[in-house]
């Protein structure tokens, strides 16, 4: 693992999700030497986490998977999981890495059969699902991760089941004696494909996602639809368990707003419109999606989604930002404002209510150990001054996932051109 | 006197009645930034009782609703909660734009007539810059009477409870119905005022300046 050749003509990507994943092989594709760190124990990122992408709803396992083959046929292209950046110091064209390598404590000789897993017992949250379930210590984090490898929580280390777990291995791919390792790599460019999360929605006090069961926010609702999700892919409210057919979206929950993070998210109006859909596939017309929105932002040719939408009789559409959510006795959300289009004062009961959370990034780039260009929001401004450190995807800013993959391309090409100039090409 | 600024501003704005509001409201600026969301006609207590919640207001000043705006009741309903301010996600002084247009509306004489709020703002002026100080005592009377001696002693009667607890917390004194207190330099207050009034007076006269 720690044998890893890096020059200073090596493009370093840090963050394996989509924008990580597309910036990396690129480059790596051009001929270049990538090395692509990713945190957590898979590569796909928040992608992998999604029911369906919109436009086209189709299951993120299709790009996802000529991703991964392309990543296994690169010879250019290192992939390392667990891995976090600890330090960074050196300028364009020289950079020095301190990259830190959490265990997994399973080797390559995994070959997914699973008997490890079941021998344990210990259930923890699953992050994958937002903590809405739980998994198993010895684990794999979802269905098409990649690497297929399964995964001993650190906290099950010393424990009986952790030796049950590596007596269960018929490939000896189980090694509970590896510990964490800081290792140093050189590179010439790097790129931060270090993606976002949502939006902490219990700051927005009116609408009670702190308080409220059955406020829960959009990429909670994705893991409900996924057949591998915490409901077997039903929609289960939090509170009773009961099934949700009439369902309300609110809008810009935490972006375009003074008191929360000033900037359109960009995604969330598609993602709400794409959400609508889930719940007309799952029920026809007994299903009910309220849109609560300012304005509808499909931006471009997304537009013909839109309407699409608008013409699901299953559908409507309130313009209106929703003033507070209060709950009643039976723990239905209702929902109160005023309807801008004639002014009218509302007071809806819906069984669930999805907040479209925006995005902020994950990272706060001002806290790095080199200097960037980062702007207002917490994003990475595009800057000469940045030398050979580029921004890939939503450390740029906000966007959807197509947008995003365009603009990992850009990065990646700007990264190659930097290691062009190393090379004296 | 109104009725003439009236005239005048209807003349200078013709038909333009958001750069009339910009220009002569307090805070009126902040109007263009209303995106229309909605969340403060949602948020504000009183809503349900205003004939336009603030961000129909908004609309109607864009949409050059100029009389139904500035005679409407709405804006002298808002009690100040700042429900309204906390909430905006442009940061509009909401509060502050309501009372900017009950003022302005009060100025150029097209006011609503018999509006409560009106009449005690009024009478709390009258109160406090006799003195520089309010009597709470002469106030708390006059309201009482405001719908006439009948009324008055009715509704005095009920809140003897009030006065009492009142002035048993030394919130008011019998003794203010003799004259009561007042600043101590009351002709450099007067004065202060009336400069006020002439600085307002100037830059009504500005606006309302037709050469
Ligand atoms: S994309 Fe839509 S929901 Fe998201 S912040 Fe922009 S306008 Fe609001
Ligand atoms: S809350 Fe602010 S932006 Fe929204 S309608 Fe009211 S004034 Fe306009």
């Amino acid at each position: 693992m720690t044998a890893v050749v890096a020059t200073n003509q090596t493009i370093i990507v840090v963050g394996g999700g989509i924008s990580g994943m597309t910036a990396a092989l690129e480059a790596a594709e051009t001929g270049k030497q990538v090395i692509l760190l990713e945190k957590r124990p898979y590569l796909g990122g928040r992608v992998t986490q999604l029911y369906k992408y919109f436009p086209k709803m189709c299951h993120p396992t299709c790009g996802q998977e000529i991703n991964q083959r392309r990543i296994k046929m690169n010879k250019n292209l290192t992939v390392i999981t667990q891995a976090e950046v600890s330090n960074i110091s050196g300028g364009k064209g020289d950079y020095t890495v301190s990259v830190t390598l959490t265990p997994r404590y399973v080797n390559s000789n995994c070959t997914a059969c699973g008997d490890c897993a079941k021998a344990a017992t210990t259930e923890f949250d699953d992050e994958f699902n937002y903590n809405l379930g739980k998994r198993k210590g010895v684990y794999l984090p979802n269905a098409m991760a990649f690497p297929q490898q399964y995964v001993i929580d650190a906290r099950l280390i010393g424990t009986p089941e952790a030796d049950a777990a590596k007596a269960a291995c018929k490939y000896g791919a189980i090694d509970l004696d590896e510990k964490e390792e800081t290792i140093e790599l050189k590179a010439g460019a790097v790129v931060f494909a270090t993606g976002w999360k949502p939006y902490d929605a219990n700051k927005i006090q009116p609408y009670g996602y702190d308080r409220f069961a059955n406020v829960i926010n959009n990429v909670e609702f994705e893991r409900l639809m996924d057949p591998h999700g915490p409901t077997g892919g039903k929609l289960l409210r939090p509170s009773d368990g009961k099934e949700a057919k009439n369902i309300a979206f609110i809008q810009c929950a935490g972006s375009r707003d003074r008191n929360y993070l000033k900037h359109c998210s960009r995604f969330c109006c598609m993602a709400s419109l794409k959400q609508t859909q889930y719940v007309t596939e799952k029920y026809g017309t007994d299903g009910k999606s309220t849109i609560y929105y300012i304005d509808i932002r499909s931006i471009d040719r997304f537009e013909d989604f839109y309407r699409n939408v608008q013409a699901d009789p299953s559908v409507s559409f309130i313009k209106s930002k929703v003033a507070k959510v209060e709950q009643d006795k039976d723990g239905n959300p209702v929902l109160h404002g005023v309807n801008t289009e004639g002014y009218h004062r509302y007071a809806n009961t819906h069984d669930l209510v999805v907040l479209a959370t925006g995005m902020e990034p994950s990272v706060d780039f001002k806290g790095l150990p080199i200097k960037i260009a980062v702007n207002e929001e917490g994003f990475i401004e595009h800057d000469e001054a940045n030398g050979g450190i580029f921004a890939a995807g939503v450390a740029a800013d906000a966007m959807d996932v197509n947008r995003a993959v365009q603009h990992a391309t850009a990065a990646a090409l700007r990264a190659v051109q930097v290691v062009n100039q190393v090379a004296g090409a | 006197m109104s009725t003439a600024v009236n005239q005048a501003m209807v003349e200078k704005y013709k038909g333009n009645f958001l750069k009339e509001v910009t220009e002569n409201v307090e805070e009126g600026n902040w109007v263009k930034m209303c995106m229309q969301c909605g969340v403060c006609s949602g948020s504000c207590p009183l809503g349900p009782h205003w004939d336009h919640p603030p961000q129909e207001i908004f609309m109607m000043i864009r949409a050059n609703k100029r009389e139904e705006v500035l005679s409407s009741t709405s804006m002298w309903m808002c009690t100040s909660c700042y429900n309204c301010i906390a909430r905006c996600p442009r940061g509009l002084p909401i509060t502050h734009i309501m009372h900017g247009l009950a003022h302005y509306s009060k100025r150029i004489g097209l006011k609503p007539k018999n509006q409560p709020t009106e009449k005690f703002g009024q009478m709390f002026w009258d109160n406090l810059t006799k003195k520089g100080r309010v009597n709470e005592l002469k106030l708390g009377l006059g309201l009482y009477f405001k719908d006439g001696f009948a009324e008055g002693v009715k509704v005095a009667m009920s809140k003897q409870k009030l006065g009492m607890n009142m002035m048993k917390a030394k919130r008011m004194s019998p003794m203010e119905m003799l004259g009561g207190h007042g600043v101590s330099d009351l002709a450099g207050f007067h004065a202060m005022l009336k400069k006020a009034e002439e600085l307002e007076a100037a830059r009504v006269g500005e606006n309302t300046d037709k050469k």
